[in-house]
């Protein structure tokens, strides 16, 4: 007890400080700012979602435009896809990006080099991706598979073929996405303290074991922060696929973003801002364990 | 309802705050705007109006805004007028597009107007809601339908059929005897997925003349009527015939044509307003292109689906409605007209009454307006004959064209997809 008591007070005693410090209304600009820009949109969108609404008028139908989504074959494929797009390239960037980390922390020529390349598609907008890789794929007269076939591989049709536009744009956002995922590993590899691989190694552990014992599980964080940070991603994903393949063909590719975007183009105001809703549920109800979760390993 | 009503009337009382100095000297001259979409023609034929009006006018400047087409820019028009942000004069499409403006809030009504005398009255109806009339027609008619390779046509000792079977028999008979491709597939650039369906509906009529009413009234059903599911699986028999070029899946609008045009393809599905590019990129070779309506059923009933053209409307937030009701009276004039003609030739029949055509047309115009000559042998498509259209059209003629999806399931998705529209234009019956 009397232990936590100076512990207390001094956080008492910091808090006073802060709130004395500047005055209450300083906050104020902020506050309206954040309010009307932020906070109100967000309440009213929620009641917009439940409405049949043209911009010009509006009437409310209760969670109407919410069952229209989950009865709607190609809405829920929007959501599917969602899934499989955030978990297969939150997949592919954690993997991905800590064998290039590891790689990268060697000792190899052109270390400096092969970073800045590895990182180098995290620069690029995303739109110019797309299109350019909308180009690359292309099954006639795209270099990828004009390449596959030099040695002698008959290419898919990445973006063609329904069953695999979605994971051929998950591919494309992988490569772009896992420059940033390498950096944080990177940074993760490099706060490892190095005694701990001297005292393997005089205790004859192996470069693999060293790595299944000492890496992997030492760099921990940085494993849950590029997850939680490519899932997120993932998760709301919209100018990448828009740019390649605009949820086609058919809408086979189509994920919850463009899903809503479409309802949107289509002027179904209310169904479209019910999509919204429903996105910010699923990244909310997906992120959360995950940064909870984060929290409590670094304490 | 209540906050956009209010933020109109706020726009409208900034805009008229700032507005009224310029308006005060609007004796010496108006500045108006004008918003076009960013096709080609489009373009151009709103500068050379402009042009030509101010030449006339030398008092009056329009500013030419230019927006995305598509879908893309029903966005922008619609937020635009929501927002109380749009442009003096804009155009957009007639028809089913046009109603989910809400014109009677939006813009101002024509009907009252002494040019309106001029505009063709099956015009005005596709601009039409309640009763007022909204829109003047900002370029010439056109019909959806087949483009074909006439040259072609002549080696193999083909003829322009008039029936669907026939046109399967050429296709088989080009298919067999050489390399060309009998019907050009683009499905990259979505839209063009839906000409064998839309075109079909002069087809559809013929078989059911109440489907446009029933339809609206949400009595009809495309997955139950014979007639309009024949529509869906028209593009299916195509694909499982073989017939498309082999990168249709990939391949664009602008590939359509270059492969109409050099006869790598010897049918294109398309509308007409395509002959404009087609002159502007490949010149005489235009002169070997045909075009003939969309086969049906029977060849006693063969006939063409027409398209109106997209209008200009005036935005209820204007400061200058009468300079802007000026503009549309020159633009729905002869002088408009043979402006028009001499900046992207004549690609199909005018809706103002007082215009003609040249003498000499193009080869695929010439053949389009002979379904013009008898009236029995043109209907408009059905988004000019109903508010209903659904959004996912293109998508779903995606999915039966490449083969995985039957037209059966997908005219059922696509009744879904009409329902949730007509229940959003808060239609009865659905």
């Amino acid at each position: 007890m009397n232990r936590l008591k100076p512990d207390v007070l001094k956080r008492k005693a910091k808090s006073v400080s802060m709130q004395s410090y500047y005055p209450m209304w300083f906050f104020l600009p902020a506050g309206v700012i954040y309010g009307l820009m932020f906070l109100v949109p967000t309440f009213a969108s929620f009641y917009f979602s439940m409405t049949h609404w043209t911009l010009f008028d509006q009437r409310f139908i209760g969670l109407d435009n919410y069952r229209e989504f989950f009865n709607e074959p190609f809405l829920l494929k929007g959501l599917i896809n969602t899934f499989l797009f955030g978990f297969t390239t939150a997949a592919g960037k954690v993997t991905l990006g800590m064998a290039l980390a590891v790689l990268l922390t060697s000792n190899i020529y052109f270390r400096g080099l092969l970073r800045s390349l590895v990182f180098f598609p995290v620069l690029v907008s995303t739109i110019g991706i797309g299109i350019t890789f909308s180009m690359l794929m292309d099954p006639n007269t795209g270099l990828i598979n004009q390449a596959l076939e030099l040695i002698g591989l008959h290419g898919p049709r990445w973006l063609i073929n329904p069953d695999l536009a979605i994971f051929s744009v998950a591919l494309v956002e992988i490569w772009r996405g896992v420059g940033l995922a390498t950096l944080i590993m990177i940074a993760g590899l490099a706060a490892i303290p190095t005694d701990f691989y001297e005292a393997a190694r005089l205790d004859g552990a192996s470069a693999r074991q060293q790595f299944w014992r000492i890496t992997l599980p030492l760099s921990r964080p940085a494993i849950a922060t590029v997850t939680t940070l490519s899932l997120i991603d993932g998760l709301r994903t919209f100018d990448l696929v828009w740019a390649m393949t605009r949820g086609g063909p058919g809408f086979s590719s189509d994920v919850l973003a463009s899903v809503i975007y479409k309802q949107y183009q289509a002027g179904f105001y209310g169904l479209s801002t019910a999509g919204n809703v429903i996105l910010f549920v699923v990244i909310a109800a997906v992120a959360l364990p995950i940064v909870a979760y984060l929290n409590r390993e670094e304490r | 309802m209540k906050t956009t009503t209010s933020l109109s009337a706020l726009c409208l009382a900034i805009s008229t705050g700032v507005g009224a100095p310029a308006f005060a000297s609007s004796h010496s001259g108006a500045e108006l705007s004008m918003l076009t979409d960013n096709s080609p023609n489009s373009v151009s034929v709103a500068n050379a109006l402009v042009t030509a009006y101010e030449e006339r006018n030398p008092n009056v400047t329009i500013s030419i805004e230019v927006r995305p087409g598509g879908s893309e820019g029903d966005n922008i028009v619609r937020t635009r007028l929501a927002t109380g942000s749009m442009t003096d004069i804009f155009f957009y499409n007639s028809g089913s597009l046009l109603q989910a403006l809400n014109p009677s809030r939006t813009m101002v009504d024509l009907s009252e107007e002494p040019f309106m005398d001029r505009v063709s009255p099956s015009f005005q109806t596709v601009v039409t809601q309640g009763d007022g009339v909204y829109g003047i027609p900002f370029e010439a008619g056109m019909g959806g339908g087949i483009f074909y390779n006439r040259a072609l046509y002549d080696e193999l000792g083909l003829e322009v059929p008039l029936t669907w079977g026939e046109f399967m028999a050429n296709n088989a008979v080009i298919k067999e005897q050489t390399d060309v491709a009998p019907v050009i597939g683009t499905f990259a650039d979505t839209w063009t997925s839906q000409l064998f369906f839309l075109a079909d509906f002069y087809n559809v009529l013929q078989q059911d003349p109440e489907f446009a009413e029933q339809f609206t009234q949400g009595n009809r059903k495309f997955a139950e009527s014979d007639a309009a599911l024949t529509s869906f699986s028209r593009i299916q028999e195509v694909h499982e015939a073989g017939y498309f070029n082999e990168d249709y899946e990939s391949a664009g609008y602008e590939d359509g044509l270059r492969m109409l045009a050099n006869g790598e393809g010897a049918h294109y599905p398309m509308l007409t307003f395509a002959v404009t590019a087609m002159l502007d990129n490949f010149g005489e070779k235009v002169e070997d292109i045909g075009f003939f309506a969309q086969p049906g059923g029977s060849a006693n009933a063969n006939g063409l689906t027409v398209w109106m053209p997209g209008a200009l409307y005036i935005s209820q937030t204007s400061d200058h409605v009468e300079e802007a009701k000026d503009f549309m009276a020159f633009v729905a004039s002869t002088e408009g007209c043979e402006v028009i003609v001499d900046t992207i030739g004549a690609s199909g029949p005018f809706l103002v009454e007082t215009c003609g055509l040249p003498d000499t047309v193009p080869q695929p115009v010439a053949d389009m307006l002979v379904y013009f000559q008898d009236s029995d042998r043109n209907a408009p498509a059905l988004e000019f004959l109903s508010p209903v259209k659904g959004p996912s059209l293109e998508q779903i003629m995606v999915e039966i064209g490449s083969g995985f999806r039957e037209a059966q399931s997908g005219a059922e998705l696509y009744d879904r997809d009409v329902s949730r529209q007509a229940r959003q234009l808060g239609l009865s019956g659905w």
